[in-house]
């Protein structure tokens, strides 16, 4: 799997935030061998250790970093926290975020397409938190995004995948988008139904983090996404409305 | 001079933001913006400040 020109292993991509300690985030990273996770950024006093600390704990871990933009409400603020992002964590990429509506944080898809084309343009590889909309989709990628990140359901939510069609619909007219569903994964089992319809990796953030035991939680994420991947390559038979037996009827014994 | 860092008002004697930065004794990864512009590292020792200037000073932090 690539993004943009990077090759991972890994298709679940784990959020950093909520966990009950940096040891537990730590043990999720591993238990789930995710190969990228989510960071932000935030204001630091001259004198706290914070930011430093949960950094080296990151680097630490040997993974490839994606900086997000989270809580921006503008474009341009979101352009701002992606330079600043670029020369902190040293990455081209940035997960863009600009939330419209601080209830649902649905994203502002005008502002997030605005900000796509400038950040494309000046050489980031952008990673748009997007709604499932078909349109908004097709301006993303032709402001340059080679990967779309539409949410499964409301950030935090644990409902998964509320709009099934039309994320099957994106993956129809984007075979060679990467698409990742970002957002809303509750259970294991919403990131395999992600995998089943073909999409190409899932992050989690929540669901995991704030689980009883986020360790164990990331590895059963990480079992549904392979078995969801397999599923989808197996070829999946379509639905039907009616029943299609399967056991044969030619030979059946007769008794009246 | 008063500046406005990260949202709060701050006395400063320095005249750049990387002598401020200094003087306030910021150390580690972190990046800046002056009045909502992003201002490189290597611009920083080149950025005068005014008065009433609003300096952010952002670090890595867990995000989803």
């Amino acid at each position: 799997m690539q993004f943009y020109s990077t090759s991972l292993q890994s298709r679940l991509m784990l959020g950093t935030a909520g966990y009950p300690s940096p040891a537990s985030l730590l043990a999720a990273i591993k238990s789930a061998a995710v190969d990228v996770v989510t960071v932000s950024l935030r204001r630091e006093s001259s004198g706290a250790r914070a930011g430093q600390q949960f950094w080296a704990l990151i680097r630490d871990a040997g993974v490839r970093v994606l900086p997000n933009t989270a809580g921006c409400h503008s474009a341009s603020e979101a352009v701002t926290t992606a330079h600043m992002a670029r020369e902190v964590f040293g990455t081209n990429w940035i997960k863009l975020e600009v939330i419209g509506d601080t209830d649902t944080l649905q994203p502002d898809v005008f502002g997030l397409v605005e900000a796509a084309r400038i950040l494309c343009s000046e050489g980031f590889e952008v990673f748009p938190y997007t709604t499932e909309d078909l349109i908004v989709a097709e301006k993303l990628v032709a402001a340059g995004c080679r990967v779309l990140m539409p949410w499964g359901a409301p950030i935090g939510s644990g409902r998964g995948l509320n709009n099934i069609p039309a994320l099957r619909t994106l993956r129809a007219r984007f075979p060679d988008v990467a698409l990742v569903v970002d957002a809303g994964l509750g259970l294991p089992s919403h990131a395999a139904q992600a995998m089943e319809l073909g999409f190409d990796a899932v992050l989690v953030n929540t669901a995991v983090a704030q689980a009883d035991d986020p360790p164990a939680m990331a590895r059963a994420f990480a079992l549904a996404v392979q078995a969801g991947l397999q599923g989808w390559q197996a070829g999946p038979i379509p639905q039907r409305d009616f029943a299609v037996p399967s056991t044969p009827v030619v030979g059946k014994a007769v008794f009246t | 001079m008063k500046i406005i860092l990260n949202g709060e008002d701050c006395d400063v004697s320095a005249v750049t933001v990387a002598a401020v930065l200094d003087e306030l004794g910021y150390a580690g990864t972190f990046a800046t913006a002056l009045n909502g512009r992003f201002v490189p590292q290597g611009q920083r020792a080149d950025t005068p400040l005014s008065p009433q200037d609003r300096l952010e000073v952002i670090a890595p932090m867990q995000g989803g």
